[in-house]
């Protein structure tokens, strides 16, 4: 028997199991953000966006859909993520996972893959909910596609890492609701940063939210606060300080193992 | 002799908190041996598990598993290992069939619905193969951790405390499936508070106090060392008090003056009895019945126990 034999099996297992959660519970997990999305349509795009002018060349209402993709798509990957984690450790049922030969590897690609997919698929359905409220165009569908992954990705992560750290239903709340709440409404879903005053715009830059936003915006219409690559940039950067961040965890078994 | 399929050399286990749960303990278990780990609560039994499992991390010592060194090798000796921990924990809107089945995945098995049926089956779950597992008893529950522990089909299998706090019903198959799991040649380490059940099912117990294995001995060789044997002679007539001729034995007058109590030791070659039943008669004593009896293993624990703490037991 080979020690080094890649487990297949034992990903697809934990990713069928994380997605049949979300199978079974796929009217919250879809239908309160499509709705959630609908009424900002309204009020941003009908009620405000009519009396905005248009934001760099595109009209608000089209404006504000890759910043509400943002939203939806981090929060969402948070949550999975950190959700799938954090429960079998307060059920105890981690004990099965610690006890599989499965490694760490694995086990970050069976959580993280699926809570990824889900985040993704929420995003797709966001998105075609906006196209029937505003006309949009994607200019770079190819940039689209890969800054909508490596932004579910990264945050998966990142809510893999908030699970493990969590010690209670608190601490997993209190990542999406004090930091990445704030940190995306500023990071300018709903305006330009050109907009703000040159003091704030400084501050702004220091919020990684901006460059995902600025990025996953140009891809749709060209035109963004930060450029594409500095985006780029950031984006790549996130991703990797999480793997480290996760890498670290398992290297440690911090709050896994005693 | 064969190389043990578990070989535990100089392990020791320190928490966080600088408790010293395991305390340099070595153990060897061959293969299709059944090994009872007995101890008071919180000696170690369930740390010494969690290491062996990959679910607590040792901080000195080595284990491997037929050879798999446990951190190095823990792919192939995780594959070889079934657990069923203490607690009671399992997934809740999953259906019993689901939870088995994805047991067997996570541990890299190709699936096999016969093998899994067979397993529901023998621990009768497979009637409630649909239900959701929040739904079922707590028996039920701990009938499917032991089915996800068996659904990889494991070669060393863990029970930690199987029948704390289950019915006789389930406690009989528990048993059963010991005895079934051990002719396919499966080896067993199970930790209790039961004697009963060890001296029912090992073939070796081992007894662990504060971290530190104190006694490892095959099950009977133990009781015939341990187990002294007591014999009381029912007398015919009722004496008041014992008769200076049976001083050089060390006789206890009880039952109201109608019974002698003689303990020795059922391995020395000389252990009185012949000498004594000699002089009973040249004393005109007259007896109408003779019993021995053999310490149970429940008593040769405690007296292990309070022997090496230095505490007294009642
Ligand atoms: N996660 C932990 N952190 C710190 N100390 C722990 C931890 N788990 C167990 N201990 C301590 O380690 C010692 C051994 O505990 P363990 O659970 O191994 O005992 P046990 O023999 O299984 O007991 P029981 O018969 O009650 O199940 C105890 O003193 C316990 O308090
Ligand atoms: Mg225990």
């Amino acid at each position: 028997m080979t020690g080094a034999r890649f487990n297949g099996r034992g990903v697809w297992a934990i990713y069928k199991f994380e997605m049949a959660r979300f199978r079974r519970t796929w009217l919250q997990s879809l239908i309160t953000p499509v709705i959630t999305t609908s009424l900002y349509f309204v009020v941003f795009g009908a009620a405000i966006g009519s009396r905005m002018s248009q934001v760099n060349g595109v009209p608000y209402g089209a404006f504000i859909v890759p910043g509400l993709i943002m939203l939806s798509l981090l929060t969402e990957s948070l949550s999975n993520a950190s959700f799938g984690i954090f429960f079998p450790k307060f059920t105890g049922t981690i004990y099965e996972l610690l006890s599989a030969p499965i490694s760490a590897f694995e086990t970050v690609l069976g959580y993280v893959g699926a809570a990824a997919s889900k985040s993704v698929i929420l995003g797709l359905v966001i998105l075609a909910t906006a196209s029937m409220f505003v006309p949009l165009k994607i200019l770079h569908p190819v940039a689209m596609v890969s800054f909508l992954l490596l932004t579910a990705i990264s945050f998966s992560l990142f809510g893999f890492i908030t699970g493990i750290w969590a010690k209670g239903f608190e601490h997993l709340q209190f990542v999406p609701m004090l930091v990445i709440t704030p940190l995306t409404f500023l990071g300018g879903a709903f305006y330009s940063i050109d907009m703000l005053p040159p003091a704030w715009r400084t501050i702004t830059l220091f919020n990684p939210v901006v460059y995902l936003i600025s990025g996953f915006r140009w891809s749709f219409y060209g035109s963004a606060d930060v450029s594409v690559g500095v985006s780029l940039v950031a984006t790549l950067g996130f991703f990797a300080l999480c793997l480290a961040l996760v890498a670290w965890i398992f290297k440690t078994g911090y709050r896994l193992k005693n | 002799m064969q190389a043990p399929i578990l070989d535990i050399r100089n392990l020791s286990k320190v928490y966080a908190s600088g408790l010293l749960a395991v305390s340099d303990v070595s153990l060897q278990i061959q293969k299709g041996e059944i090994f009872a780990l007995l101890g008071p609560n919180g000696a170690g039994k369930t740390t010494l598990i969690s290491i062996v499992c990959g679910i607590a991390t040792p901080s000195s010592g080595t284990v491997s598993v037929a050879g798999h060194d446990i951190i190095g090798g823990y792919r192939a000796a995780r594959t070889l290992i079934g657990l069923v921990p203490q607690e009671i924990s399992t997934d809740t809107w999953e259906s019993v069939l689901a939870t088995v089945r994805y047991s067997r995945e996570l541990f890299g098995r190709a699936p096999n619905p016969a093998f899994v049926e067979k397993t529901l089956r023998d621990l009768s779950l497979w009637d409630k193969r649909n239900e959701r597992i929040m739904s079922l008893s707590g028996g039920m529950k701990r009938r499917v951790m032991i089915a996800k522990a068996l659904a990889h089909e494991p070669e060393i299998l863990f029970l930690d405390e199987p029948t704390a706090g289950v019915d006789v019903e389930l406690r009989r198959d528990m048993w059963a499936l010991v005895h079934d799991m051990r002719l396919r040649g499966v080896t067993i380490i199970l930790t209790t508070h039961y004697i009963d059940e060890a001296e029912e099912m090992a073939d070796r117990i081992g007894v662990i106090n504060r971290g530190k294995l104190i006694l490892v001995e095959e099950k009977h060789a133990l009781m015939r060392q341990l187990g002294k044997r007591q014999l009381t002679v029912q007398l015919a007539e009722p004496m008041q008090q014992l008769p200076a001729g049976l001083r050089d034995w060390a006789l206890v007058l009880s039952g109201d003056g109608t019974q002698l109590q003689f303990s020795f030791d059922a391995t020395a070659e000389r252990n009185g009895i012949p000498g004594l039943l000699r002089r009973l008669d040249e004393l005109g004593v007259g007896y109408k019945d003779l019993l021995t009896q053999q310490s149970s293993l429940e008593e040769i624990f405690v007296n292990l126990v309070s022997e090496r703490t230095g505490t007294s037991s009642s």
